[in-house]
């Protein structure tokens, strides 16, 4: 059963509800874009979609301020179209043009919009963990009042910085919540097999921390304990981890032949557990929406992409002149 | 001029600094009431209080990446690691991350933080704590490398490497810390990229690095006795490193000979050759430039072994006599 709507009309108000179905939609509809592009050969390389976990990254994020940051992973589109960037000049950096947020020198797995907040996707599994301590640092130093969203995978559970990262952060009370999706998968790993216990929030206790586990496909949830967790850091009270248990319906990266889990196990989620589907249904039923008002969503987020792509294919490559530059500052 | 060891001028940049921006802190293990494992912080804590003043967990791989979150987010931090060897161990952030954030931003945001690290042998810590590793970090685009030999450029570089928007990795060396030299109470900067004439001379120019650049001076002088003048540089700074300054001299003496402590093989004393060899100063050349490096061995324990693995002042006296016997061939 998901979270009912009803309440959260009159406490954040029907535009915010209507926002993230937006958010959710736009989510999607840019993964299922760019893995278009993809196969018609407009994007090189690899890229990791997130498609079924949309409710994490909106959920999270719209618990957060403009100037409240996160650290990104590599599966780290939605997060970054949550924090509010500019999706036409995220499209453009997919595409590797110069006027992508990167100047095409990032990519999909580098994406950061710091004038947003988004301190950065990352390539390093777990490597986004202590970067967010020392963002949540700064906060307390500079009395900037920021909080630091961290999200990372459940593969990032098992690396050395994930352990290290949540003791500092524990101790130095930083104003930081760290955001497991827990997909199921590390890329072929099934998390089940990589570690025995069955929650990861469960080392939050280690650490003396609040562990606390959200439905990673309800997005009202996923927003709740993710706000009060910013309240707790906001009010100096520490670091919270919070695991959301959500399914990546894609493979891990383009190359991936998905050998290691059932097609079933996949069509129960695609066809039982979709955040974004269970969302519309709630908002139509709690009459926070109209059918007419789902459908300019839908239509606002195929104009949005199709300008967004129309911008990145047009836009032009990054110069070669380029190639040695903003290697040092 | 008043005299003072490296360490104490060390300590006192950093401590002038803490003061003077509000943004500079240090961090590191043991760096408190300790003073850190070779007592640079000693007193430190006390005067600057423990918010300039953070004693870490012995978590490399987290507080190297909280020094670049801070860093990313407008702090200017210190980071102390205790011993260079553990860079294997923050080895990611400093790398993966420092190193590249801004590149793969497209420029946008600076990683300014200086990590001050013990490099060197001849303390008899052994195959752990004893490394110099500092060619792994010249090969990585994105970092600056620093190595001081005397107490004025301890100072002066360190200035520099602290005002610098990039991170700076400052090799310190374990015998150097309580040698004496004359260094001023105020701050001054030595910019980055400027080698030093150590001693001027008319035979053979010596490049030499860190510690080596006293062995060198010190060879220099026996030699002098045999009638040969050497001339020793020290580059000072490893990238950038100024080429301008050793070609110059090269032409003027027609020998080189490069030593450096860390192992021979693959040490960056073969890239300073090897821009000699690919500068006007090839023409000049009269006998193949020389590398004198460590052997290519773990650092022993014994104290014998330990001499006998890096370059002495002997070993100096004879590479130089070596590369004038090649001119009388």
């Amino acid at each position: 059963m998901k979270t009912s709507c009803a309440n959260y009309i009159s406490e954040i108000g029907r535009d915010r509800l209507k926002d993230m179905l937006y958010q959710m939609l736009l989510i999607r509809r840019f993964e299922e874009t760019v893995e278009r592009l993809f196969m018609q050969g407009k994007i090189h390389g690899t890229m990791h979609l997130c498609i079924g976990q949309e409710p994490t990254a909106v959920g999270a994020c719209a618990a957060l301020t403009n100037e409240d940051k996160i650290t990104s992973t590599h599966r780290g589109h939605g997060h970054c179209i949550a924090k509010g960037t500019d999706v036409p000049r995220m499209m453009a950096e997919l595409l590797g043009k110069k006027t992508g947020h990167c100047k095409g020198k990032g990519g999909s797995m580098h994406i950061a919009d710091l004038e947003k907040g988004n301190l950065g996707a990352n390539g390093i599994v777990a490597g986004g963990l202590p970067i967010a301590c020392g963002a949540a640092l700064t906060s307390l130093k500079k009395q900037a009042g920021f909080v630091v969203v961290c999200f990372f995978g459940d593969g990032a559970t098992n690396e050395g910085s994930f352990h290290e990262s949540l003791n500092l952060a524990s101790i130095w009370n930083l104003p930081v919540i760290f955001f497991c999706e827990n997909n199921q998968y590390g890329m072929s790993g099934n998390i089940k097999e990589m570690t025995k216990i069955e929650h990861l929030s469960e080392r939050a206790s280690s650490y003396g921390i609040p562990g606390e586990i959200v439905d990673g496909t309800d997005v009202l949830q996923v927003y709740e304990v993710t706000a009060k967790a910013v309240e707790r850091a906001r009010n100096g009270e520490g670091p919270t981890l919070i695991e959301a248990k959500t399914y990546r319906w894609k493979g891990h990266s383009r190359s991936d032949a998905r050998k290691y889990r059932a097609r079933e196990e996949e069509q129960d989620w695609m066809n039982n557990k979709d955040g974004i589907k269970s969302f519309r249904e709630q908002l139509l039923r709690d009459r926070a929406v109209t059918e007419q008002e789902v459908i300019e969503i839908e239509e606002r987020v195929k104009q949005l992409l199709e300008e967004a792509t129309e911008f990145a294919e047009n836009s032009p490559e990054p110069s070669i002149e380029s190639l040695e530059a903003d290697v040092y500052a | 001029m008043r005299q003072i060891t490296y360490a104490e001028a060390l300590k006192e940049v950093m401590s002038q600094e803490i003061k003077a921006n509000e943004n500079v802190f240090i961090l590191g293990e043991d760096i408190g009431i300790y003073g850190g494992a070779f007592g640079v912080t000693n007193g430190m804590e006390s005067e600057l209080g423990r918010d300039k003043v953070l004693s870490t967990p012995i978590s490399e791989a987290a507080i190297s990446g909280v020094a670049v979150g801070a860093a990313l987010t407008g702090m200017r931090p210190i980071l102390e690691l205790q011993f260079s060897d553990f860079i294997t161990i923050a080895m990611d952030q400093i790398v993966n991350q420092a190193a590249k954030l801004r590149y793969m931003n497209g420029g946008k945001g600076s990683i300014p933080m200086v990590v001050r690290t013990p490099g060197g042998s001849g303390a008899g810590f052994a195959a752990q704590h004893s490394q110099s590793l500092e060619a792994w970090m010249t090969h990585i685009p994105g970092l600056k490398v620093v190595q001081p030999s005397t107490p004025y450029d301890a100072k002066g570089l360190f200035k520099a490497a602290l005002d610098d928007d990039n991170p700076v990795i400052f090799y310190e060396h374990k015998l150097l810390y309580g040698i004496r030299g004359e260094v001023p109470e105020e701050t001054y900067s030595i910019p980055l990229g400027k080698a030093d004439i150590k001693r001027e001379g008319s035979d053979v120019t010596v490049v030499a690095t860190s510690i080596m650049v006293h062995r060198a001076l010190q060879a220099a002088d026996q030699l002098k006795k045999e009638g040969i003048s050497v001339e020793v540089i020290d580059p000072r700074t490893l990238v950038p490193l100024d080429i301008d300054t050793i070609v110059n001299s090269v032409k003027k003496t027609n020998r080189a000979v490069v030593v450096y402590e860390a192992v021979q093989r693959g040490g960056y004393g073969a890239e300073i050759a090897s821009l000699i060899n690919e500068s006007e100063a090839f023409d000049y050349l009269d006998a193949p430039v020389t590398r004198l490096g460590g052997k290519a061995v773990p650092i022993p324990y014994n104290p014998n072994l330990e001499k006998k693995a890096v370059p002495q002042v002997e070993d100096i006296v004879n590479a130089v006599k070596s590369t004038l016997v090649t001119l009388a061939k």
